[in-house]
């Protein structure tokens, strides 16, 4: 029992995202119902500026016919979905062990001064998401990021630059 | 099942192989601390408070997940298991606020308990602890989420056990919480017993919030008053006010559990505006008056009736739940004057072959062997609302078995159903007569040729057929004919097709009745064609149907209020208030009857008197008072007497309750149903037929209806009917502690 | 004796396509075991021989995990490959599946064919977009060619493959938590036993490797598990990737045999940057406990050795630390992650976790005091040995290991509120 709208997927995504979900489903057995949740989860957030709100998770659930918190459960449980409005992009940064020894903390600090919003924060014009993550499995390549689904390593502050450029970033006006 | 040898603490034990050792200990009496455990829920291990020693084993080991093994040697209170513990415990307290003063649950509390065991007396954690959110679940459970140690009964408990997932464990690691999904009241009609499983004061009962500490309670059993299990409970009291009902463990009727609505409906008798005092109503005004007074008045009333135009002008309507004492001297009363017309079926309209009915509506089979069934055909049943834990009995046995239902409405159970014939009140009887057709045709042994000849041209679905099928294959097979049949205008051909099919089939057949105490309403005779016991009376007095719709001159209303009892409202309304008398015994001072009453007589709520429930199996369960009646009410039964007596009915001299009980209890044990309960094959099939509108679940007798956190409830407040009841529960007493500031000038 | 099991088309100009794949060989040990209806157990032997050990990190021995499943046992199995790679200093499965897909795929064929499974999922952390797309590809390019679907290389072995993909939670690395978010769950680990052999996805019976470990088999069957078993030491078969991170001149994963010592790879590496002075190294990612330099300049790269220097192998993840790191903050780090990635389904590392990150972090700004340090030790044996898996130990051991071997660090900390490092520049 719960105030929400109780709209349907169908009516809150596009028709490929629900394209992309039945791809999925056909991945598991048929008679269960859980397993393309995470997969759901996903393609529906990429679609809602890279956040999960109420009404998409129950949607989501009653697309699926599982119970709504079995979908909260999922979606408060996995880093990579989130439950408040993020950026555009989010810029994910590793902060763990080889990353941090090679010198992520300056990272950090350099995107901090760019954007200027703290770790977790978006910029005002709702481009940018700074986040910490934990290890990305690229510790080769350490310090580095991930942001739009793709990996950028061995980062310095020049190439961070270049990769906000990238993302459209005027850096004179970030400085001025 | 095979057993093995264990020792447990230096203690040999025989164990079933499969068992944890946990399960071992319990019934060694061997206690092993535990939060996370309980017997009723599949094992989550997560706890870790139950890490015991096994001989061998490099590390300790939950009990509760651990299956013996011949010749394990386990112990329970060794250096490393006790080191093992007694981390875990402080691991658990770390966070935990330890704000046991204000809590609840202190003095009951498993991590109370379990840490002046195992705790330690002073803290090592000098970190800042952990804050949650409590979260609104709703009017029946208060949350205090910081106290939570994830033990995930609670959850475990919806999704096992009602199969209905409500709560979930969101987030993870420290921050992992219990709730729902965004804020939301919890649906489920036995969601309360979350309460009950959590260790700590996480979950607590809402309505008793703050009045008294555990230790000041004193426990009375009793039997709940809402439906036909009989459900055993204890009635926690402090000075002579109840503050809560708790299940009392009774493993063949109601397991650990009890529903909502027995919990919480003790509310009514403290809180709803009670009759504290005799009333009558002179020159249309209510007054006070004393007992001598109020008795004499409604004895004269009655008799006045009865002189003047004579004993079948009178009649009484007594609850489905009142107590059979109570129903036992309401017919007693009632005959004595000479009059026949009483009557305890008050949702019923179908009474044409009352004569065939058998001794009483029976559930032939026991709760507990539901949930082995392989095959459940249940007929017009509601459980969820109607029998809330026979719900999770059916739903236990779709583990292994089917269910399949046949219904006015959908069985709307939290578990498959197969096939599922939702075919409205007129088709009921049709789709019943297919499913005999089809048993007709897949007979093996011949079927009587006049039956042949009837269902010769009735026509079979292929789910008339699987149904059929299902009842015949399975050994471990029942019918169950639900309380909604009970109010079908075509009960007597319903029932009577059920018992064919169970004839037909072999598979077990049960009824189940509304209120608390059916059975002892026909067992203690509170019918108008039969005295106690099941003896044909020489007179057939007029039903609940006559008597509301035809009207009489004075009535006796015992614990009932018709107009919203009965599925006669408006006629029940327009001939009580043409009544010239109506002598109305309740335990409230609010309701209709203010309208249409004369004399108001104060008796004692379920938890205030003695008594006895039969209930649909057939079991008489006797309960004492725990608390005394509020202001000069008195024990319905006791009231009975003394107006019998006043009536000049001098055979009733009964003592006490028990004595009743006693008498009728013997006559049943010593009676046989074989005369009665024969139904005839009829002439021909009748089709169509119709059910009033199903009464919502917490609308079912006067107590819920005025039990405020139920009525607050998703379920409560989905009532069709609420308009109509809720002025009932509107002039609450508020109990509020008055300080009085002295206000000195300075 | 480099690249020559998982990453031996690495040299080619397209390693993930299955032309390259197949000109080394690809596909034909499947072939041959199809054609030749070669016996499940010959193979199963074969891999015991190679003494290949299951390289996500507990190292258990590939060939009897193998022949545990319920072979004869009717109905649905299933085979899952770990692809969750996590463990922080982690990042060769990555690169397996961007550079050599093919031989996944296979492993995992002839280990549905060995198991008697028809279904297999591939289990790739949320991250992984690119290796996702190269895997996808390499799915369509097996089926197309008849390596995978229901008639496989026209006989009347079925097998089918699919990726899945996380949504980020290091937990989901345990196996069986991994099949609980496969399940579409939250990634909370199961109580064993039962084991996935017996009660895995779904309820059915279900072996999961890592995908380094799938990814050896077709190799080891090509050559023989002798040649595997020949390429390290006994015990210790193979060659095996080794992800070296940190203070290290190129970083970067090393596939060498078992058993090399660790002065050779750390010279495969091109030596410490910039000349520095070894500290100490992380030998099998954060979860292993820290060794100083003296130990590792004289051990091998092998299960046993590092076993015996009271540190572990885990999943090859080497951290090269040189002098003038903090291991106080390093300590800090690596609490926090657990704390960060602890399900929280039990209590010890629930609440365990939570409680060491920040008494280390208190320290480490400053506000720590002596007898924090016998208190997190002690914490430390509280939670080893006491959760339901195996992530409990994870975050205990390597804070023991810091403590056993830097606890001066710890203590110049609370004492002075200075870093060791800062003022002790010359020990090195």
């Amino acid at each position: 029992m719960n105030n929400l709208s109780n709209k349907r997927l169908t009516d809150l995504v596009s028709k490929e995202a629900i394209a992309e979900i039945e791809l999925w489903k056909q991945k598991y057995p048929s008679e269960r119902k859980r397993p393309p949740i995470i997969a759901a989860l996903k393609v529906v957030q990429k679609e809602h500026n890279q956040w999960l709100s109420e009404e998409l998770m129950q949607a989501v659930a009653d697309y699926l016919d599982v119970p709504h918190i079995a979908v909260y459960e999922v979606a408060t449980f996995y880093t990579m979905f989130h439950l408040k409005p993020m950026g555009e992009h989010i810029i994910s940064v590793c902060t763990n062990l080889s990353c941090s020894m090679l010198g992520s903390a300056q990272v950090v600090e350099h995107l901090k001064k760019r954007l200027g919003v703290g770790l977790g924060q978006t910029t005002a014009d709702g481009k940018f998401t700074l986040k910490e993550v934990e290890c990305m499995a690229a510790c080769g390549g350490a310090p580095m990021l991930e942001v739009k689904e793709q990996y950028h390593e061995n980062l310095t502050p020049e190439k961070v630059d270049a990769i906000l450029i990238d993302l459209g970033v005027k850096l004179e006006a970030v400085n001025g | 099942m095979g057993t093995v040898q264990i020792e447990i603490n230096g203690v040999e034990l025989t164990a079933e192989t499969g068992s944890m050792i946990i399960e071992i200990a319990d019934k060694a009496g061997m206690h092993i601390p535990r939060f996370c455990y309980h017997k009723k829920l599949s094992v989550a291990a997560n706890c870790r408070m139950c890490l015991v020693d096994v001989g061998n084993l490099p590390k300790p080991v939950p009990a509760c997940a651990t299956p013996v093994a011949d010749g394990m040697k386990i112990l329970t209170h060794s250096a490393k298991a006790l080191q093992a513990q007694r981390s875990v415990m402080e691991f658990l307290l770390i966070n935990h606020p330890l704000d046991c003063p204000i809590c609840d649950q202190g003095g009951e509390c498993e991590l109370q308990d379990v840490a002046l065991g195992y705790g330690g007396d002073v803290s090592r954690f000098a970190e800042g602890k952990r804050v949650v959110v409590d979260k609104d679940i709703g009017p029946l459970i208060e949350t205090d989420m910081t106290r939570c140690i994830h033990c995930t009964r609670c959850i475990r408990f919806g999704t096992e056990v009602v199969g209905l997932r409500e709560m979930g464990a969101t987030g993870r690691g420290e921050h992992m919480e219990i709730g729902t999904f965004v804020a939301a009241s919890l649906v489920s009609e036995v969601a309360s017993n979350i309460i009950d499983l959590c260790p700590v004061g996480a979950l607590t009962a809402k309505p008793s919030r703050y009045q008294a500490r555990a230790w000041e309670l004193r426990a009375t059993p009793s039997i709940a008053p809402h439906d036909c299990l009989g459900t055993n409970i204890d009635i926690h009291h402090r000075r002579g006010e109840v503050i809560r009902v708790v299940p009392r463990e009774n493993e063949k009727i109601n397991e650990v559990w009890i529903t909502d609505r027995d919990r919480f409906s003790y509310e009514a008798l403290n809180k709803a505006k009670r009759l504290t005092q005799p009333m009558l109503k002179i020159d249309g005004k209510w007054q006070k008056v004393s007992w001598e007074a109020a008795l004499s008045a409604a004895a004269d009333q009655i008799q006045k009736v009865v002189a003047e135009k004579g004993p079948e002008r009178f009649g009484a309507l007594v609850s489905p739940s009142a107590t059979l004492e109570e129903m036992y001297l309401t017919q007693k009363l009632v005959r004595g004057v000479g009059s026949h017309n009483v009557d305890h079926r008050l949702r019923q309209i179908d009474f044409t072959t009352q004569h065939d009915d058998p001794m009483f509506p029976e559930f032939m089979l026991s709760f507990d062997e539901l949930e082995e069934m392989d095959a459940t055909l249940l007929v017009d049943a509601e459980l969820h609302s109607e029998q809330p834990l026979l719900a999770l009995r059916v739903r236990k046995s779709t583990r292994f078995g089917r269910v399949m239902s046949v219904g006015s409405h959908s069985a709307d159970l939290n578990c498959r159903v197969s096939p599922e014939i939702i075919a409205g009140a007129p088709q009921l009887v049709g789709e019943l007569q297919g499913i005999v057709a089809a048993l007709i045709t897949q007979a093996k042994d011949p079927v009587k040729a006049e039956l042949v000849e009837l269902f010769k041209d009735v026509k079979h679905t292929p789910e008339h057929d699987i149904i059929a099928s299902e009842l015949r294959i399975n050994e471990n097979a029942c019918i169950i004919v639900g309380q909604s049949a009970q109010e079908h205008s075509q009960l007597g051909h319903i029932r009577w097709l059920c018992t064919l099919m169970s004839e037909l089939t072999g598979a077990k057949y049960g009824e189940l009745t509304h209120g608390a105490n059916t059975s002892g309403g026909y067992l203690a005779g509170a019918l108008p064609h039969r005295v106690s016991i099941g003896r044909e009376s020489a007179v057939t007095g007029w039903n609940v149907q006559q008597m509301l719709q035809k009207g009489l001159d004075a009535y006796l209303l015992v614990q009932t209020e018709p107009e919203l009892d009965s599925s006669y409202r408006d006629a029940a309304r327009a001939s009580l208030l043409k009544a010239q008398a109506t002598i109305v015994l309740t335990p409230f001072a609010e309701g209709e009857f203010l309208d249409y009453a004369t004399v108001l007589l104060p008796v004692a709520g379920f938890t205030e008197t003695s008594g006895t429930y039969v209930n649909v199996c057939g079991e008489f369960q006797s309960f004492a008072a725990a608390v005394k009646a509020k202001g000069e009410a008195r024990p319905g039964w006791k009231v009975l007497r003394v107006l019998a007596n006043l009536l000049g009915i001098e055979a009733i001299k009964f003592t006490s309750s028990e004595q009743i009980a006693q008498l009728l209890k013997e006559h049943f044990e010593q009676s046989s149903d074989a005369l009665i309960g024969h139904q005839e094959i009829p002439e021909e099939l009748p089709i169509g037929g119709e059910v009033p509108k199903k009464l919502a679940i917490y609308d079912c007798d006067p107590l819920v209806r005025r039990a405020y956190s139920l009525q607050q409830t998703p379920l409560g407040q989905a009532n069709w009917r609420k308009d109509q009841i809720d002025t009932l529960c509107l002039n609450y007493q508020t109990k509020s502690v008055q300080i009085e500031v002295e206000v000195v000038d300075a | 004796m480099a690249n020559e099991v998982c990453f031996r088309t690495l040299h080619l100009p397209e390693p993930w396509s299955l032309e390259s794949y197949k000109s080394v060989g690809g596909y034909s040990v499947l072939e041959n075991i199809i054609a030749n209806k070669v016996p499940a157990k010959e193979i199963i032997e074969q891999l015991k021989l190679s003494a290949l050990r299951g390289r996500g990190g507990a190292g258990f021995p590939t060939g009897l995990k193998w022949s545990f499943m319920p072979r004869g046992m009717p109905g649905q199995k299933y085979v899952v490959c770990n692809s969750d790679e996590g463990e922080p200093g982690t990042f060769k499965d990555r690169d397996i599946l961007r550079y050599n897909p093919h031989q996944l795929i296979e492993g995992m064929i002839i280990a549905g064919y060995v198991m008697t499974a028809s279904v297999g999922y591939n289990y790739m952390r949320g991250e992984f977009y690119e290796p996702f797309e190269r895997m996808e590809f390499a799915l369509k390019e097996a089926y197309e060619n008849n390596y995978l679907g229901s008639s496989i290389l026209g006989s009347a072995f079925k097998f089918d493959l699919y990726n899945h993909m996380g949504a980020g939670a290091y937990i989901c690395g345990e196996e069986t938590a991994l099949i609980e978010s496969l399940e579409g769950k939250k990634g909370q680990p199961r109580f064993k036993p039962p084991f996935p052999a017996n009660y895995g996805l779904f309820g059915r019976p279900t072996n999961v490797n890592n995908t380094e470990s799938y990814a050896s088999v077709p190799p080891i069957l090509q050559h023989g598990g002798q040649w595997f078993l020949d390429l390290g030491i006994p015990n210790n078969g193979g060659t095996k990737i080794f992800s070296v991170s940190g203070h290290v001149a190129k970083p970067g994963n090393y596939e060498i045999s078992l058993g090399t010592p660790f002065s050779e790879l750390l010279n495969l590496c091109g030596g410490m940057r910039n000349g520095n002075a070894l500290k100490a190294v992380i030998p099998g990612g954060s979860s292993s406990p820290i060794l100083p330099a003296e130990l590792m300049m004289n051990i091998t790269m092998d299960y046993d050795a590092i076993g015996k220097a009271r540190s572990m192998l885990g999943s090859g993840a080497v951290i090269v630390i040189e002098e003038g790191t903090c291991m106080v903050e390093l300590a800090a780090r690596t609490a926090h992650f657990y704390y960060e990635e602890s399900c929280g389904q039990c209590t010890p590392c629930r609440e365990g976790t939570g409680w060491m990150s920040r008494v280390i972090h208190r320290i480490l700004d400053g506000n720590g005091k002596m007898e924090d340090l016998d208190n997190l030790l002690d914490i430390t044996s509280n939670i080893m040995g006491r959760t339901i898996c195996a992530l409990g130990d994870a975050a205990a051991m390597p804070i023991a290991g810091f403590l056993k071997h830097y606890r001066h660090e710890f203590e110049y900390k609370i004492q002075t509120g200075r870093r060791w490092v800062d003022d002790h520049s010359e020990a090195a």
